[in-house]
């Protein structure tokens, strides 16, 4: 292993060493209970809510707008059940895509189980969801439209600000998954026009465990986790006063950083370009409206567990869509909702990058990736059948 | 996940390749499943000089194709259907449970590429040749092998 190359920004980042400075001093001397009255409660509750300041400014939303969670999986679930029970005696319909996230998709089916009726509806073949889509699928029984901000897997980013605008005409909720693009593009919440937004601190180098929701002020949801009164009585728990500190850290350099995007982007790009030489290779997604680090391609014969694995030994992390990879064994939803066969999704491959990604790591990944693909062709009893 | 054997296979698979004038072929698996397992054999005597395998899957499918063919090579016929996935999988030290249909796929193979021989030198085939069902994939796709 010639070198190391972290190419699997999407699943999580490093933690940046200036967002681990700013939480230290939150786990020596500042160890309080923000709901305590004392000093050591007053010096957290202090923490929090600059944290919570910094966050609103980033967004731009008022403060008290953000409530903390454990992670971007618990905003997606609070924002679902809570918007979709709190206004049932409205309406027991809801509309969402096939390529969300699964803490999105089973928290529908769990809705489901309770009586609601979800549509999941389809996208083109670069994960495009329509406005027009959207607005064909509202009832007038809808109450709640729930539409990620930028994939995951595939990376396309969603028109979210005019669905919004359908959704809002319509007079039902709408909630954006932005666990992919806070941090990685341009959120701006109040030009979006959302009622709901979740994120997810360790997708742009904070540390897992914690999240937010973005519940606009009039908005009500039912609570998810119910408590001691934190979060203005709408998530009970005591707050993870170091991490929350670190997201807010961590946030400002993102959104300090979003101009180097274009350096991820032309990254993305060169990986993408160079890759697809590769004969009998695809690229899942489109070439535009697109994730900055997000680069995700196929390639036939072989299968991706195999490759990812082979990448690993080289000193490269990636991810992969493949059935092999998972527990489950089912494949990548989101690659089969773009239309691709279970056969050619077996052989897809994710490289998410982050601003702390190098040209050199391009080149290295571009130096490695080739003959590994070659390699495991030769052993492929389907290369040179076709 | 997978044990420093199951990696080694993977890593170094032995007898990859075709073997031109192999005289039992077997294929199992497909590429809607994920795993396609093709073994070449040279039968002279009854024994098995020569093994060779492609295959396309995981880490685990390869590796116990290297494993299996590893196991067999040498080995005259009878040995060679006695071959069980358990064995392959006892000689990996062990796979994760939702790859043990991997091993499954490789006793497949073997018996398939027997089966290949037994119709070429007009031996009747007296063994099962079917899978006992290796993953939900198949079967949700309705194709099987």
């Amino acid at each position: 292993m010639d070198r190391f190359v972290y190419a699997d920004n999407a699943a999580t980042t490093s933690v940046l060493p200036e967002v681990m400075e700013s939480m230290l001093p939150y786990l020596k001397e500042f160890y309080g209970n923000p709901s305590s009255l004392h000093r050591k409660g007053r010096e957290a509750k202090r923490a929090i809510d600059d944290a919570r300041m910094r966050i609103a400014e980033a967004l731009n939303c008022k403060a008290n707008e953000i409530y903390f969670t454990s992670c971007g999986s618990e905003a997606d679930n609070w924002a679902i059940k809570g918007a979709a029970k709190a206004r049932a005696d409205k309406g027991k319909h809801i509309i969402t895509t096939k390529i969300e996230h699964h803490a999105v998709l089973h928290a529908m089916r769990s809705l489901e189980k309770e009586g609601f009726e979800v549509t999941y509806l389809d996208v083109d073949n670069t994960g495009y969801v329509s406005p027009e889509r959207v607005e064909k699928a509202l009832r007038p029984d809808t109450t709640l439209v729930c539409i990620m901000y930028a994939n995951n897997e595939i990376g396309t980013i969603e028109p979210i600000a005019e669905i919004a605008k359908v959704v809002k005409a319509h007079g039902a909720l709408m909630f954006t998954d932005a666990v992919q693009a806070v941090g990685h593009i341009p959120v701006n919440i109040s030009e979006l026009g959302v009622d709901l937004l979740a994120f997810s601190g360790h997708k742009f180098h904070a540390p897992k465990g914690v999240g937010a929701l973005y519940i606009r002020n009039g908005v009500r949801i039912e609570t998810l986790i119910d408590g001691g009164g934190q979060e203005r009585s709408r998530r009970g728990g005591t707050e993870n006063v170091a991490e929350i500190v670190g997201m807010a850290t961590a946030l400002d350099l993102a959104v300090s950083r979003l101009d180097e995007m274009e350096r991820v982007e032309k990254m993305r790009d060169r990986l993408i370009d160079e890759i697809l030489k590769i004969p009998n290779s695809f690229l899942n997604g489109g070439r535009t409206r697109r994730l900055p680090g997000n680069v995700n391609v196929g390639f036939e014969f072989i299968e991706g567990e195999s490759l990812l694995l082979m990448l690993d030994m080289a000193g490269i992390c990636a991810s992969t869509g493949s059935a092999c990879s998972s527990a489950s064994l089912e494949p990548s939803h989101v690659l089969l909702s773009v239309g691709l066969p279970v056969e050619k999704a077996h052989g897809s491959l994710r490289l998410s990058l982050s601003p702390e990604n190098t040209a050199a790591d391009i080149d290295y990944i571009l130096e490695k990736l080739p003959p590994i693909v070659q390699r495991l062709r030769d052993m492929s009893p389907l290369y040179n059948k076709g | 996940m997978y044990t420093e054997k199951v990696m080694d296979h993977f890593a170094n698979p032995r007898n990859v390749g075709e073997i031109a004038d192999a005289n039992a072929v077997g294929e199992v698996g497909n590429a809607t499943c994920g795993d396609i397992m093709k073994i070449y054999m040279k039968i002279e005597n009854d024994v098995i000089v020569d093994i060779k395998f492609k295959t396309f899957g995981c880490g685990a499918a390869i590796a116990t194709s290297s494993m299996a063919t590893e196991l067999i090579k040498g080995k005259t016929v009878s040995e060679a259907l006695s071959l069980t996935n358990k064995a392959v999988v006892e000689a990996l030290d062990g796979l994760p449970p939702a790859k043990i249909h991997c091993s499954v796929l490789a006793e497949e193979a073997v018996k398939a590429a027997i089966a290949d021989y037994y119709k070429r030198i007009g031996k009747e085939v007296d063994f099962v040749l079917d899978c006992d069902g290796c993953c939900a994939t198949c079967h949700k796709h309705g194709e099987h092998h």
